[in-house]
């Protein structure tokens, strides 16, 4: 079981969580070609990276941004999910 | 001939009460701690058990956990090991994987036909023809396998429990009982764990007799046991380590879940047997097995012994063997090993042999001799005991599973761990060191590096105590032109196996082992992996290094299916109409993480109190409790933003008061919710959802807030609201008994919303037609959900009202044709496939999958069509799943299906290829037992196709149906 560093909890339980994806701006859905939003919905780049994901924190009910490295394992920052975030993948 | 010894300093029997047990049959006794295969060999049986392909006679090998040929069937379980197993009285065991008996096993034929079974030969030979298939299936059903399952079983769970320490260290012996000191004396808490039943290691079995260790002994054990933070957990193994320092623990109890700070490994090492002709022979063992059998059980391991060694342990193994009054013939050294003990034993009087060059064993049923070679003579000894003291391999899973790296280390001939994880620290012989006061030393400095880590203190740098000489043979491994010389004992792998896999292209490590199966026995390759990757460094000219390992994933051990099932902690909810329903003996199923009433038993049998349930809702009245579905409060200047972009359907537009049918899918368009939704106010929904998706579409659509930036506030009031709704004919003048509110068709017409006091309390009513009659879903906080509840069935008692449970809903709501998310539609199911192309507005600017919706619509091909059976036979009763066939293929299945009562016939939906979705078209249904029945596809919904009772004149109201 892997520990979580939260912001404002502390040292938590991997098994709270829930994962929700990688962060992605979803494509402008009256533009995108098809091909864009089929890779949008399908396709996922799995070469080792450093992502931006989303978790959620059940017991609190708050969604939490992990930059988290896929090849390691290591989870490097914990951060608050804030409105209008998709903006910033 | 009885091989029990005088008493041992630190036996772990006690004398003074003796065990009886069956064996194969007849009476064997011993004393009280004896593990089995203790009592057995102390009997001087030492045929334990016959192996797994060749059905040869298998004696003791490794007494540590890992003898696979002397696993027992036990009149309640299988496969018990049998050299760690203690005896009880009144055991009945046979060994397992015999025709016949131990003694007269007919499978041994098979070792006569050995030649014509060459490695890989059951990949290759099953292939072709096919249809000669099954008849090896079933031979090699009737011989593969051990122990047979007790299907007859009395359900077994043991508790689950979680323990947190800041150092952990995997081991009991001299390093790791001074490692958890170490730490212990840093004030951090730690965990000692250790798979004996008692605290020790090898400073109990390999130092048993030096006098110079009783110090070490007493201060270790003592200190160990005296202080506080320090938690000991015996007769226990860490099966698995997981991210983190998350380690698995198995104990008898069940399974431990523990969560560490930092972690010592020092597990210690797994002795390797020799490989020779006959190495497999009653009498051939390891020394450290035969160290056991005396030290723990005062056993002697035979009357005249000839060790084989490349180590100064085989030499102890001689002195602990002499100073017994054993015979101890030769020491055979397969190199020029030095050292006190070599010079303890030759000042014995034991004759040893310095590069000597095994042979073979020899013996028919037992080993009778051995024949080795010096310089170019041969020799031959006869003995009734050959230990093997040629190497060791770390115990190394915790080590690989946490990410160490191993290398080769040639002075020592061993792999040692040269690179940890963060937090993982080694120490002992798994590290390569073997002087016992050094592994003392080294165990202290791994505890207190470990630690130190916890307090965030910078460690010193570790002194290097690694060995300075080899304690294991390079290469004990001596093929013979006859073969039998076994490298893996639980699958009967010889040299020719191995040879034959690299010959023909297996020659990675992981191919190998597949395909020559070395490693993937009970034991899982702890006494042959080593000795299978010098074989295969040898044949292809590669390093140890370069060869490789296989991966060591969990279980390191066979654990319990009783252990990873645990007992169950799972929540229950329970609405707050739950006493109602248990005061009407309901009879309770699970929803999502709710229990609900399926029925209320009130007629003979379950059918005919569903019917009795569903007759009361289209005759007269039923209410439902239906507090399980989620419930979502949306507020917010952007609240009809937020409902539009989730929901397919427009809900912007919706007004006051109103309600709407809320169906949500997902990126890809599947169908994954659904629900109502009501407008409050211009900023205020109320949305459900269903009962198992309340918490994942909740933490959707907060993600979803997040994601749009949008204005809006969503509270899941799940738990804080009960809700029922009451369905039928004379539904509204029950409710106009207890509610001010106006319920005449112009008021509060069918699909609006309106909010009033029920019984008193605040209430929000919703004209629903999930089951197709009048109805209203009656909403309210949960406190005072019992008091409408009783009042209802209090007022409708006039009118015979019913309770009913989901089993009546689902059949209401199927005669009306009305999906049910999750069971008519399912991981793929979109909404035109679900037949609901009405309830997607593609005009919409933007919604949650509209995209792909968009697409979808264009590539429709499978449509969820209403059914009728043509059969009214009782046993041509189709079940939901069932398929649907059509020249021989499958065009779709069954996904509800229902004895309605109402309309005379059984109705059901299906999932068909859109070809076969015509009205009219004859469907094939295959039953489980093989017969077809024909099902013909018509319109839904079947019952009042027109909605008309859903909305009845008030002057019509309670006579309908």
């Amino acid at each position: 079981m892997k520990f979580v560093t939260c912001p404002s909890l502390g040292r938590r339980a991997l098994s709270e969580f829930t994962y929700g994806g990688r962060l992605e701006k979803e494509p402008d859905q009256e533009s995108v070609s098809e091909k864009a939003w089929t890779d949008y919905v399908f396709y996922r780049n799995g070469a080792p990276q450093t992502l931006k994901e989303w978790w959620y924190h059940r017991p609190t009910g708050i969604w939490f941004l992990f930059e988290r490295n896929t090849l390691t394992d290591r989870i490097t920052q914990v951060e608050f999910a804030n409105r209008g975030i998709e903006n910033e993948a | 001939m009885k091989l029990r010894l005088a008493p041992q300093p630190l036996e772990w029997i006690d004398r003074k009460s003796s065990v009886s047990f069956t064996f194969e049959g007849q009476t064997v006794s011993g004393f009280k701690g004896d593990v089995i295969s203790s009592a057995l060999w102390a009997q001087g049986r030492k045929v334990v058990g016959r192996s797994f392909k060749y059905h040869r006679r298998r004696g003791l090998l490794s007494f540590a956990n890992h003898d696979i040929n002397a696993l027992l069937q036990a009149e309640d379980r299988p496969n018990v090991r049998a050299d760690v197993v203690q005896a009880e009285d009144g055991m009945s065991l046979t060994a397992v994987n015999t025709f016949g008996s131990l003694a007269s096993d007919k499978g041994a034929l098979v070792e006569w036909i050995g030649k014509f079974l060459p490695v890989g030969f059951y990949y290759r030979a099953f292939y072709s023809p096919k249809f000669l298939f099954p008849k090896w299936e079933r031979l090699i059903r009737e011989m593969a396998g051990l122990g047979k399952v007790n299907t007859d079983w009395s359900e077994e769970r043991k508790p689950k429990r979680y323990l947190h320490c800041d150092v952990v260290v995997i081991g009991a012996g001299p390093s790791g009982m001074a490692a958890a000191i170490a730490a212990a004396k840093q004030g951090v808490d730690v965990c000692l764990i250790d798979e004996n039943p008692y605290i020790g290691g090898s400073l109990d079995y390999q130092y048993v007799n030096e006098d110079s260790q009783q110090l070490n002994r007493k201060y270790l054990k003592e200190t160990v046991e005296s202080m506080p933070n320090i938690q000991v957990i015996t007769s226990s193994y860490v099966a698995g380590y997981y991210g983190d320092h998350w380690l698995g623990i198995n104990t008898p109890d069940g399974l431990i879940k523990l969560s560490a700070q930092a972690v010592v490994v020092a597990s210690g090492v797994f002795e390797q047997p020799a490989v020779f002709r006959n190495n497999d022979l009653p009498g051939v063992m390891n020394a450290s097995a035969a160290q056991r059998l005396m030290a723990r059980y005062a056993v002697a391991p035979c009357k005249e012994a000839v060790i084989l060694t490349a180590n100064p342990e085989g030499y102890r193994a001689a002195l602990d063997l002499h100073k017994n009054g054993l015979v101890v013939k030769a020491i055979l050294d397969t190199g020029k090993t030095a050292g006190e003990s070599v010079v303890q034993a030759k000042s014995a009087g034991i004759p040893v042999f310095e590069n000597a060059v095994l042979v073979e064993a020899t013996g028919r049923k037992q080993l009778q001799g051995v024949t080795f070679e010096v310089g170019r003579l041969q020799h031959h000894l006869s003995c009734d005991g050959l230990l093997m003291s040629v190497g060791w391999a770390p115990a190394g899973a915790p080590l690989y599973q946490a990410g160490a790296k191993f290398g080769y280390n040639y002075t020592l001939e061993q792999l040692l761990p040269v690179e940890l994880p963060e937090g993982v620290f080694a120490c002992g012989r798994i590290n390569g060191v073997f002087e016992i006061e050094d592994r003392i030393k080294d165990g202290e400095q791994a505890g207190t590096a470990a630690a130190q880590t916890v307090l965030g203190k910078e460690a010193l740098a570790p002194v290097d105590y690694t060995a300075k000489s080899a304690h294991s043979d390079p290469y004990p491994i001596w093929p013979h032109p006859k073969g039998k010389e076994f490298v893996d004992f639980d699958e009967d792998i010889q040299i020719k196996d191995l040879k034959g896999a690299i010959a023909q292209g297996f020659d990675n490590i992981e191919l190998m082992k597949r395909f020559s199966t070395i490693g993937m026995g009970p034991s899982q390759g702890k006494h042959s992996n080593m000795n299978g990757i010098r074989i295969l460094a040898k044949l292809t000219g590669k390093t140890i290094d370069q060869t490789g390992s296989t991966t060591a994933r969990p279980m390191f051990h066979p654990t319990p299916v009783s252990h990873l099932a645990g007992m169950r902690f799972r929540p229950e909810r329970l609405t707050p109409l739950h006493s109602f329903h248990q005061q009407r003996n309901a009879c309770f199923m699970e929803a999502g993480s709710w229990l609900r009433p399926e029925y209320y038993p009130t007629a003979e049998t379950r059918e005919a109190s569903i019917a009795e349930e569903v007759s009361a809702v289209r005759n007269s009245v039923g209410l439902i409790d239906v507090s399980t579905l989620g419930k979502l409060e949306v507020f917010g200047r952007d609240a009809g933003e937020l409902m539009d972009r989730l929901y397919t359907m427009r809900m912007s537009n919706m007004n006051v008061g109103a309600s709407r049918y809320a169906l949500m899918v997902d990126e890809t368009g599947v169908v994954i919710d659904d629900g109502v939704a009501v407008r409050y106010s211009e900023e205020h929904f109320y949305v459900t959802t269903t009962t198992s998706t309340s918490d994942s579409a909740y933490r959707l659509i907060q993600k979803k807030v997040i994601e749009w930036g949008l204005k809006v506030t969503v509270l899941n009031r799940t738990g804080q609201i009960g809700a029922m709704n009451l369905a039928g004919p004379n539904s509204r003048k029950i409710l106009a008994q207890l509610t001010d509110l106006d319920l005449s068709n112009d008021a509060f017409p069918y699909l609006a919303m309106r909010r009033a006091q029920v019984c008193g309390v605040e209430a929000t009513l919703i004209r629903v037609g999930f089951v197709g009659e009048l109805g209203y879903e009656i909403h309210t906080d949960s406190q005072s959900a019992l008091k409408i509840w009783a009042s209802i069935m209090e007022v409708g008692s006039e009118y015979g009202i019913k309770p009913f449970g989901v089993e009546a809903q689902r059949l209401l709501r199927l005669e009306k044709g009305h999906i049910i998310v999750g069971q008519d539609t399912d991981g793929l199911t979109n909404p035109f496939e679900a037949n609901m192309p009405w309830s997607v507005h593609l005009k919409k600017p933007y919604f949650l999958g509209k995209p792909s919706l968009m697409k979808l619509k264009t590539l429709q091909n499978r449509t969820l069509v209403g059914f009728e059976l043509l059969s009214k036979a009782h046993k041509d009763m189709p079940l939901e799943s069932n398929l649907l066939i059509e020249n021989g293929a499958m065009i779709g299945r069954v996904t509800s299906i229902g004895r309605s009562a109402t309309l005379n016939k059984v109705i059901g939906l299906a999932m068909v290829e859109t070809a076969f979705s015509e009205e009219n078209q004859v469907l094939k249904i295959k039953l489980t037992d093989g017969r077809f029945v024909d099902a013909k596809v018509i319109k839904t919904p079947f019952y009042d196709p027109q909605g008309l009772l859903q909305k009845p004149d008030e002057s019509n109201e309670g006579e309908a149906a």
